[in-house]
């Protein structure tokens, strides 16, 4: 029997093999979601994003901060990722965009994900863009639907027309609407910790000084699935406790016009933007289409107003023609 | 100090927009345009710090057909000193990416040496919220998004508040740097018949992308523009309890 034969043939389908592997290590280098978290916790909008993320290839999730080694084994565990990067530094204990894109520009270098993803919030806007620069690529932003792994659907003129773009980037930075999308279940996962390649963070253009966050034991007014939301006619700060009475019943979060935002009844943090719920109950507000662009998403709208022909009631599956002021006590006491 | 205010004519944010039959894009004939709004609140704060002597400039720069000139004016009434018009055919301005206009701005900064970048956190037509930051990138320069307040604190750095998700931030930023501009940074001002007329003498300077040797490429393709699905009334109910019976009967309580 001649080896050299045999030991050439099967060189020659190792190489085969190799090409194959590497061809589609070349195509397929799946997606990389960037977590958001406040240190201790994971914010709900990183598993929507793990979720959408789904539809485009194998996950890899990217952990940025200091000592966030719980929540890269909170973020292993979520269902259907596979590889959970650790950038931990000094530098980016506050996740300032500058040192966060700094992270994931040294891991995309290396990787070279197809995609490169997260969630449409403050912290999502602010790094994938600044991202993309270093890459030449054009960011898709705020996804409400995935069609391929290069066709997506985006909502423009605050919603009112809802824009299909097929994306030629030579790397996809996307990021998705949180309500868009449900979330990853938060087990079944079995991702592989480890750390994510070192990172030049010597710019130093930037400082944290401060935070100041909206306390409250309510829910998130972002990832709330129940919006309780008050407009002007509410009529004053002091009205607006029972706006929160009605929202503790229903566990929901609390929303505002903006009009009840400038007459000062609430902080402008509760101002509504672009959302979808499962319900909103919108009391004693007009339906500006500044604000109908904000909610009009919701699964369910309910609407409270006094005056029937305000424009609110034209996308409301449930109105009542009521004065707000019995109408809340009144509903408050019947849930 | 300098500052450069990127402006953006856009659909008036009061009109109802009408997304085209043929599925190409939303009507734009005959339609009132103005300055986008979050631009108008950059632009202020920009004369503000030209107000207090913290910038001896205000440099307006625009990217568009010849209408956005007419936005550039405004710009001018409103208290630019003067404007760089880089101007394109309406077909391409109607298709042009962020990260285009982000490389062009890019440029522009390198030859006026801006010490702060202004622009609105997004423009109301593509809502696209990118431009800041991706200009931020190119440049290397921190930024300061979503900026509700602006204060100077050195002749090098600047104390930013920020709006962020579930309430505020506030950083230090070095210059040169990039700002946007969140609704609440401040109310912009009306400008004056005689600023506007005083406007018409102010420079505005035309150029054209290859002037800055960038070729616009087109990377995200429009495949269609659709109206959103509509939603229609439900109809009344008669009272608390009625409407209380309807969402137990919806599920959603």
């Amino acid at each position: 029997m001649d080896y050299r034969i045999i030991r050439e043939r099967d060189e020659n389908r190792n190489q085969k093999i190799l090409f194959f592997l590497k061809h589609i290590a070349f195509r397929f280098n799946g997606t990389l979601v960037l977590a958001e978290h406040t240190g201790d916790k994971l914010n709900p909008i990183t598993l929507s994003a793990v979720s959408a993320a789904s539809k485009l290839g194998e996950i890899s999730v990217l952990v940025a901060g200091t000592n966030v080694t719980k929540i890269a084994e909170q973020v292993a565990k979520v269902e259907q990722v596979k590889r959970v990067f650790i950038a931990d530094h000094e530098k980016l204990k506050h996740q300032l965009p500058e040192y966060v894109a700094k992270a994931v520009e040294t891991l995309q270098k290396q990787y070279k994900f197809d995609h490169v993803v997260a969630g449409a919030s403050t912290f999502g806007r602010d790094v994938l863009p600044r991202v993309a620069a270093q890459f030449d690529a054009s960011p898709v932003t705020d996804i409400i639907a995935i069609h391929s792994d290069d066709t997506f659907s985006r909502p423009t003129y605050a919603g009112n027309a809802i824009c299909k773009v097929k994306s030629n980037a030579p790397v996809k930075f996307l990021t998705f609407r949180g309500t868009a999308f449900k979330s990853a279940k938060e087990s079944g996962g079995s991702g592989k910790i480890e750390k994510a390649p070192e990172t030049d963070f010597s710019f130093d253009g930037v400082e944290f000084l401060s935070q100041e966050l909206l306390k409250s034991e309510r829910p998130d007014l972002q990832s709330a699935k129940v919006v309780v939301s008050g407009g002007r006619a509410v009529g004053s700060a002091d009205n607006f406790k029972m706006i929160y009475e009605l929202a503790d019943k229903l566990k929901a979060a609390v929303g505002a016009s903006r009009a009840a935002v400038d007459a000062g009844y609430v902080s402008n943090e509760l101002q509504i933007g672009q959302t979808g719920k499962e319900l909103y109950i919108a009391i004693g507000i007009s339906g500006a289409i500044q604000h109908t662009a904000g909610m009009k998403d919701s699964k369910v709208i309910v609407a409270i107003n006094k005056d029937p022909d305000a424009p609110i009631f034209e996308i409301a599956d449930i109105g009542l023609k009521a004065d707000l002021h019995k109408a809340v006590p009144e509903l408050i006491k019947a849930l | 100090m300098r500052a450069l205010v990127a402006v953006k004519r856009v659909i008036d944010y009061a009109i109802k927009v009408r997304v085209k039959p043929d599925k190409t894009g939303v009507v734009k004939e005959n339609v009132q345009h103005s300055m986008n709004p979050f631009d108008e609140i950059a632009l202020e704060e920009a004369v503000r710090l030209k107000e207090k002597q913290i910038i001896k400039e205000v440099v307006a720069v625009s990217l568009g057909p010849s209408k956005s000139q007419e936005t550039l004016r405004t710009a001018l009434a409103k208290g630019a000193d003067r404007a760089i018009h880089v101007e394109m055919e309406e077909a391409t301005a109607e298709k042009i990416e962020p990260l285009f206009v982000a490389k062009i701005l890019r440029r522009i900064a390198e030859t006026e040496k801006p010490d702060l970048i202004f622009l609105g956190k997004q423009a109301i037509d593509d809502d696209c919220g990118q431009t800041a930051q991706l200009l931020a990138g190119l440049l290397n320069w921190p930024q300061a998004m979503y900026a509700s307040v602006v204060e100077q604190e050195s002749d090098k750095t600047f104390i930013v508040t920020r709006q962020v998700d579930g309430g505020r931030e506030s950083i230090r930023i070095k210059i040169p740097a990039v700002i946007s501009a969140d609704l609440r940074l401040n109310e912009p001002r009306y400008a004056t018949l005689p600023n506007i007329m005083k406007a018409k003498n102010k420079p505005l300077e035309k150029k054209k992308p290859a002037d800055y040797g960038i070729e616009i490429v087109q990377q995200t393709q429009i495949l269609e523009v659709t109206e959103p699905p509509k939603r229609k009334s439900g109809g009344f109910v008669e009272d608390v309890p009625s409407l209380v019976v309807k969402l137990k009967e919806m599920g959603v309580v």
